[in-house]
């Protein structure tokens, strides 16, 4: 057998390798899903969605922890975006490239693998005792905030390292100053990656239960929640909290639940998905 | 008076000295062609006219650069202000990820200059300069990135006359174009000198020939010999200009 024949065979034993894994991958998402599909489908209707949660499964509904999960990322985008987009645009044009620079980007990817029950305990300690929030949203929000601030920070440097040098150095050949340089060529040809980041640091942000938990949200919340002092409930502290129950009728509940949280989701992704082709698209070097 | 004046001129990037002891006066309404071989230095010294070396952290420069006698490195020099005044097309062609239009109107908008009548008027006077008009005038608001690339090049030339510098710098504005696009690029340079004062990098002999007055030939960051361009090309008091032209080293 000579090399050419041996290589070739390598090569067809690792492309069938990958293929396998990755069946095995989807497969695995496949039987999930089909099975939440399952069991969860018929459940959901529209008093599923606006009912309070009740001691009898068939009445209990989602509405609180509904509201509580889209409250929570409208005030963690409200805070994370402009922090950590500005952070990443000084990090990147600004911060000067010495060793400091260096050991503060090595633990801002650091961060963004720290186990998300240690921002709980961060969060419960600064935002929900020190500062006084309690277990409410604007606590929450403001926890889950710095759990994903790194991924936002660095996926906004990287954006901005996309852009071709060639671009910054025309704009500041014409006189522009760095600030107008970013604004005006830097955002705007990085913005589809910027916003990517966002949205999946977002998505991180909506599963999340264990910092809330830490920090004092509730499973049972008998009201809808209509200010960021208020306390909350989020949809994967209810899933939990059903699925813990013994009764068939919550795991059932359960199920519908985790559907919706799964629509939430995709939603995201796909307008991430949307943004980041539109601009794609519109932007080619 | 000279328009562009270098005195005794060293630059370093960290310890390496590229530019050593270089002096050259340039006057106005002028081409100028800088030649010598790859890695002598030539975009190095061009970009000190419009401090875009400022930007290399190693970057380190001794002596004194005047634009109308005066020092542009001085303090009291804002770099913004400057590069108004001391345009630059670069080898590859940038256009902004933007419309034609808002390609040129950027140094006017990014001054703060809003009124539409004013705008357009700019837009077709530099296209007009630039030799480009007749082709785009119809598609303003297409991409800028959908030309082709000699057009781009034109493009960035416009944008560049849209802030009405008095100085332009090319570093190798036509070696990334075909030869129809690179002869137009030329022509171009031609006309505008009645206008402007212009510096450009050439690999080029014939270009050099054919577009500029002056020729100044470095090598090793030295300034060899600066003179007409007639007598670089058939008379240098060098030896080594003249191997250089001759096409005996480079
Ligand atoms: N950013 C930089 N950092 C360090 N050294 C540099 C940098 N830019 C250029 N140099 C060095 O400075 C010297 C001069 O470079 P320069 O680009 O000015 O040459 P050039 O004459 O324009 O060459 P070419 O004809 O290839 O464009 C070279 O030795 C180069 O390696
Ligand atoms: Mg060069």
């Amino acid at each position: 057998m000579n090399n050419a024949v041996k290589n070739r065979i390598k090569d067809n034993a690792f492309k069938y390798f990958g293929i396998a894994c990755t069946s095995f991958g989807l497969l695995m998402l496949a039987i999930f899903i089909g099975n939440i599909l399952i069991e969860g489908l018929a459940r959901i209707d529209w008093d599923f969605i606006t009912n309070f949660p009740s001691r009898n499964p068939d009445k209990a509904g989602i509405l609180p922890a509904l509201v509580g999960t889209l409250w929570i990322m409208g005030l963690t985008a409200i805070i994370a975006i402009p922090l950590g987009v500005s952070a990443g645009i000084y990090l990147e044009e600004y911060g000067r490239k010495n060793r400091l620079a260096k050991i503060l980007e090595i633990n801002i990817s650091n961060l963004a693998g720290v186990p998300s029950i240690i921002y709980g305990l961060l969060g419960l300690e600064i935002f929900g005792r020190i500062m006084g929030m309690g277990g409410s949203l604007l606590a929450g929000a403001s926890t889950l905030s710095l759990l994903i601030l790194p991924v936002i920070i660095v996926s906004t440097r990287e954006a901005l390292k996309a852009v071709p040098k060639s671009i910054k150095e025309a704009s500041f050949a014409m006189g522009a100053s760095k600030w107008q340089t970013i604004w005006h060529q830097l955002l705007p040809a990085s913005f589809g990656g910027v916003i990517t980041g966002i949205i999946l640091a977002l998505s991180r942000a909506i599963g999340e239960t264990a910092p809330l938990i830490v920090i004092g949200a509730l499973a049972y919340v008998p009201f809808v929640p209509a200010s960021p002092t208020d306390e909350f409930s989020v949809l994967p502290i209810q899933i939990f909290n059903w699925i813990s129950r013994p009764q068939k009728g919550f795991a059932i509940n359960a199920a519908s639940a985790i559907i919706i949280l799964l629509l939430v989701t995709f939603v995201l992704n796909g307008i991430a998905m949307y943004l980041r082709n539109r601009w794609q698209r519109k932007v080619r070097w | 008076m000279d328009k562009l004046e270098a005195k005794n001129v060293n630059v370093f990037y960290g310890l390496n000295k590229v530019i050593n002891d270089v002096s050259i006066s340039i006057k106005p309404n002028s081409v100028t062609a800088f030649i010598g071989p790859s890695g002598c230095g030539k975009s190095t010294f061009l970009r000190l006219f419009n401090r875009m070396n400022d930007y290399i952290d190693i970057f380190k420069m001794e002596g004194k650069v005047e634009i109308d006698g005066k020092n542009i490195y001085d303090k009291a020099i804002r770099v913004e202000e400057l590069r108004k005044k001391v345009g630059m097309v670069f080898q590859k062609p940038n256009p902004f990820p933007k419309t034609i239009y808002e390609n040129i109107v950027y140094g006017l908008r990014i001054q703060g200059i809003k009124d539409k009548n004013i705008l357009d008027e700019t837009v077709e006077k530099s296209l007009k300069q630039a030799a480009l008009w007749e082709e785009v005038k119809d598609k303003l608001k297409n991409s800028a990135l959908a030309l082709s690339g000699g057009q781009q090049q034109r493009l960035c030339i416009a944008r560049t006359l849209a802030v009405e510098p008095t100085v332009i710098l090319m570093d190798e504005p036509a070696s990334a174009l075909d030869p129809i696009s690179s002869a137009k690029v030329e022509e171009l340079i031609y006309e505008l000198k009645n206008n402007y004062t212009i510096v450009i990098v050439t690999h080029n002999m014939q270009q050099a020939a054919r577009v500029s007055d002056t020729t100044a030939f470095f090598y090793m960051g030295e300034l060899i010999e600066h003179d007409s361009t007639k007598i670089i090309f058939t008379n240098p008091k060098n030896e080594r200009t003249q191997n250089y032209v001759t096409g005996r080293f480079g």
